[in-house]
């Protein structure tokens, strides 16, 4: 069914045993989003060793998809340099833009693929997007 | 007696649209906004077809015409009430309904008015529209605002009422039944304490008015509000309902056309309530449909609404009870409860649930509920809320039933 674009197994198996869950001791920066609709939450801690992401930790509470995002976000992000990291954030927005017409590019988004059948429910786009914009806050609070 | 309701159902052009998955909607978020029969989106379509007019001025007969219907959608809308004509304010909203109140009650011009030290009760189930109009009112005059606690069935917590309710208090603005958990208040008692220290009761009546009879005679409230869209009626029109003789002693909180006696360059006098507080020209398609709105759901008659919508609570609440996992957030005994059902299921987030039951064209609300002070108290992040209205039946209920029980396996929550 229909749905099951939207809950690929991946995205609940990341939403059952998240990645990067739990706040780190040390932080350059801690930001706090939510989406006021639904009440999603999240804090993210990240930590920028110059041009690059050295660790991103989390907690949150919200919907499968805002919690695996936040998963995934974290394992695509981290050792990499700042730069590549604004170009994966820029394609998984474009994805989530996509209405459901692009699969995403499984070599820089890998497991962020699975969320292409988001961007067909337009409710659910800004859950996929809670973590990463708290990504994009806190690195270019870092960078500035 | 029981009716059959079956025969409502087609009344409404919406429900016979697919969604999801090539499934009939089930239509089951009427909390949040009811849907329209045809005989209220044609008496709003007739107005602007046949008598589209700016009411209360102009010299010609389509605005003579617009003017006595808009005005006697006023009066239809007060006997529905039991209300006088002139104690019927149309607003936009409830929302607008209750900025409206709070605001001239705040003003230090009207007669019957708020001052530093005064106090506000309000509870901890309110909307945010019952809420924060107060929170704002007592920080812009220096009141205390204060609140009833709820017990942990989801019922208000009446039992510090002689402390909250005090010689300071000045407002008591509760709802009528909860959005969230379906709960009626026992108001008699707190009119009468708030009528015994000089205070006036604002009653939130959106969750009300569309589901049950409502009597402003009998409820002995000072103010009470609600919105057209809730109650079979059109989007843009709310009322206001107040006391004829507390309208008297408030000043407007809207200016401009309309809503006066005489006007100078140096200042204004205001024309009488209800038209001091309508100023411009009013959403008068929308009073005209809420009007036909009204018409209908008394012809079906209020008690029979209120007994239908009882009837697939109680089947909805037992049904949840025998699923595992699923906890119904609100009370559970039928007593002064209505046809609003919150629950949570184990493991499931209320965003995924109520995505799943969209997939076979369940349409229910999840989340907050615009009650986040409730939701911290009861320490959830939200809930899935399924709302009833008179076109609903047992035969909707029994498929949101089966599906909310095949949702711990689609999402394989273990337990």
């Amino acid at each position: 069914m229909e749905l099951d674009s939207l809950y690929q197994e991946v995205i609940l198996d990341h939403y059952r045993s998240p990645h990067h869950k739990g706040l780190s001791a040390d932080k350059d920066i801690q930001v706090h989003h939510n989406n006021p609709s639904c009440g999603d939450e999240i804090t993210l801690n990240l930590i920028m060793d110059g041009m690059l992401v050295k660790d991103i930790s989390w907690d949150g509470v919200g919907c499968s998809i805002s919690m695996a995002s936040a998963s995934v976000m974290s394992d695509l992000l981290i050792a990499k340099r700042y730069e590549e990291a604004t170009k994966i954030l820029g394609a998984f927005i474009e994805l989530m833009q996509s209405k459901g017409q692009s699969q995403g590019d499984e070599v820089m988004l890998e497991d962020g693929v699975a969320f292409a059948g988001v961007s067909k429910f337009p409710a659910r786009i800004k859950c996929a997007l809670l973590g990463w914009m708290a990504f994009k806050d806190a690195a270019t609070q870092v960078i500035k | 007696m029981s009716v059959d309701f079956s025969r409502y159902k087609n009344d409404f052009p919406i429900l016979k649209r697919k969604v999801r998955g090539g499934n009939t909607l089930i239509y089951l978020d009427s909390g949040a906004t009811s849907q329209k029969p045809e005989i209220v989106i044609e008496a709003e379509a007739n107005f602007y077809r046949t008598k589209n007019a700016a009411v209360h001025r102009g010299a010609h007969l389509v605005a003579e015409e617009a003017s006595e219907v808009y005005e006697g959608a006023r009066e239809n809308v007060a006997r529905f009430i039991g209300a006088k004509s002139d104690e019927v304010i149309f607003t936009k909203s409830a929302t607008e309904s209750l900025n409206l109140i709070a605001y001239s009650l705040g003003n230090p011009e009207s007669k019957f008015h708020l001052n530093s030290g005064d106090e506000i009760v309000v509870s901890e189930m309110e909307h945010h529209a019952n809420l924060i109009p107060w929170q704002q009112l007592a920080k812009r005059v220096g009141a205390k605002l204060t609140w009833f606690k709820i017990t942990d069935e989801g019922r208000l917590d009446l039992s510090d009422i002689d402390k909250l309710i005090n010689k300071k208090t000045k407002i008591v603005a509760i709802t009528h039944q909860s959005n969230v958990l379906g709960t009626i208040v026992p108001l008699a008692q707190i009119t009468k304490a708030a009528h015994a220290v000089g205070a006036v009761v604002v009653l939130d009546a959106c969750q009300s008015v569309p589901h049950f009879a409502v009597d402003v005679k009998k409820l002995e409230v000072d103010f009470l509000a609600f919105s057209g869209h809730k109650v079979l009626g059109p989007t843009g029109i709310g009322v206001l309902w107040g006391k004829a003789e507390l309208l008297d002693q408030l000043e407007p909180g809207l200016f401009g056309g309309s809503m006066v006696d005489s006007v100078s360059m140096q200042g204004a006098t205001w024309a009488k309530a209800p038209r001091k507080f309508e100023a411009g020209v009013p959403n008068m398609a929308q009073a005209v449909g809420l009007s036909a709105a009204v018409d209908y759901i008394s012809e079906i008659g209020m008690d029979k609404v209120a007994q239908h919508e009882h009837d697939l609570t109680k089947q909805l609440i037992s049904g949840l009870q025998n699923i595992s996992g699923v906890q119904v957030i609100g009370p559970v005994d039928m007593k002064d409860r209505g046809g609003v059902v919150s629950f949570t299921v184990d493991g499931v987030h209320p965003h995924d649930v109520g995505q799943y039951l969209d997939q076979f064209g369940i349409a229910v609300r999840t989340g907050h509920h615009c009650a986040w002070p409730l939701m911290r108290r009861l320490n959830l992040v939200g809930t899935t809320r399924a709302s009833f209205h008179l076109y609903n039946d047992e035969s909707e209920v029994k498929v949101l039933l089966n599906t909310v029980s095949k949702i711990k396996d689609y999402f394989k929550v273990s337990k």
